[in-house]
């Protein structure tokens, strides 16, 4: 146990640095992520069969195996973060599109109609009214993408995009059991403290709405 | 394109025996992923405590990334087939075991009044009753824990499990992108035909809900 902690007081330069990374990594990927699934929600809105055409294949898409996605990729894109980003931001799309569109659809029609009834014009609606009521359904999407993305990100090692899947692939090459434990209990503890801070917000953002 | 047909003529035996190899690790994970998480599911159902337990344990290790629950067992059981094993059967019980709970406790109370109205003794409302009703929810449970367990199986190949990640390794290694493309390729493939697999299956189990549409 000592030794664990040992191993890790004196490389804890090297584990931050890699746990920075993991952070950017995690930030870049989730901006891109929000951005890409607001315009494919705006595109698809209209027909709710386009909607559920969609979904099956973004739920597709998520259920393919990331490091098959990285390969096919690598041809294009090369090694690297590029690869990595266009793969997080593909999976992320199946979590929060639809976490968007159920949230979207979970609003009461009733409001809307209100809403117009009110003068509102349609961008009025989607922001003022939907947005706000769809959000607890939104953060919960967000949450789970961040989540998700924390895990694929540690595999993005692999082709060269950093994080903290390096510490853990360059453990296993060396068989350095500590730097293998260390490494494995930072990346279990960097998901663990993420889902709490996003649960809190969730619940911060949904107790402000509800008031 | 060449390279692929390359690679077939010259590597043929090589590849049938990587997808038994990514087979045979899933499927063995599955099982025992099974075995463990529809019982001890069942049990969660009957008792508030077990339940609070096994749920709060099972969504720590649903938010953990599998590449730290593969790699945490190397220094442990060392490299090979045990340890991808113990992983994927590790990262396959958290879905199974919260949907199973899930579904058994989800049984109307009202109709498991009625089957016991009818006479129904405790064995047959188990299985007559909250078997069929359960089970959706529970195969939904077994259809996610098997797409997470051939992905991380396409990894385990980095632990010396076998399987059509060593593809992918290979060609990472070498900068080979027809080994890359070939790979990914077939671990897509794999992973998509199992899904397909099971929601047909899924179908199978429950036609009465499907016959409706």
């Amino acid at each position: 146990m000592g030794d664990f902690v040992a191993y890790w007081a004196s490389h804890q330069d090297k584990f931050m640095a890699a746990l920075g990374e993991h952070l950017v990594i995690m930030g870049v990927v989730l901006a891109w992520s929000l951005a890409v699934a607001a315009l494919v929600t705006l595109a698809i809105r209209r027909s709710r069969r386009v909607e559920g055409a969609v979904l099956q294949v973004l739920g597709a898409l998520y259920s393919v195996p990331s490091l098959a996605l990285f390969s096919l990729l690598i041809p294009l894109t090369g090694l690297g973060l590029t690869s990595a980003t266009i793969v997080m931001v593909a999976y992320n799309q199946f979590l929060l599109v639809r976490n968007i569109v159920e949230g979207l659809n979970g609003v009461d029609p009733g409001v809307v109609e209100a809403a117009t009834g009110m003068g509102m014009s349609p961008m009025q609606v989607l922001l003022r009214v939907e947005l706000p009521l769809a959000f607890p359904v939104i953060m919960a999407g967000i949450r789970l993408a961040a989540i998700s993305t924390i895990g694929i990100a540690t595999i993005a090692a692999t082709i060269n995009a950093g994080g903290l899947g390096t510490i853990l692939f360059s453990g296993l090459r060396t068989m350095n059991v500590y730097k293998i434990v260390d490494g494995t209990v930072l990346c279990a503890a960097v998901a663990l403290v993420a889902d709490v801070v996003l649960k809190g917000i969730e619940k911060l953002v949904t107790k402000r709405i509800s008031r | 394109m060449q390279d692929v047909i390359a690679y077939f003529s010259t590597h043929g035996a090589d590849y049938i025996q990587m997808v038994l190899e990514h087979l045979n690790v899933s499927i063995l994970s599955l099982a025992v992923a099974i075995l463990v998480a529809v019982p001890l599911g069942i049990a969660c159902s009957r008792s508030p405590l077990l339940e609070k337990i096994s749920v709060g344990v099972s969504g720590i290790l649903r938010i953990i990334p599998s590449l730290a629950v593969l790699v945490v067992c190397v220094p442990i059981l060392g490299t090979g087939v045990l340890p991808a094993v113990v992983a994927l059967t590790v990262l396959a019980i958290p879905p199974i075991l919260i949907n199973t709970a899930l579904g058994f406790r989800s049984v109307p109370v009202d109709v498991l009044e009625a089957a016991r109205g009818m006479g129904m003794d405790e064995r047959l409302v188990f299985f007559k009753i909250k078997v069929p009703l359960a089970f959706p929810v529970s195969f939904a449970g077994i259809r996610t824990a098997a797409s997470e367990v051939v992905a991380s199986a396409t990894l385990a190949a980095y632990i010396g499990a076998g399987g059509l990640g060593q593809i992918i390794f290979t060609g990472l290694g070498l900068m080979r992108t027809d080994l890359l493309v070939i790979g990914g390729a077939s671990v897509a493939a794999l992973s998509l035909l199992v899904g397909m697999l099971l929601s047909a299956i899924d179908r199978r189990m429950r036609p009465y809900e499907f016959a409706k549409q």
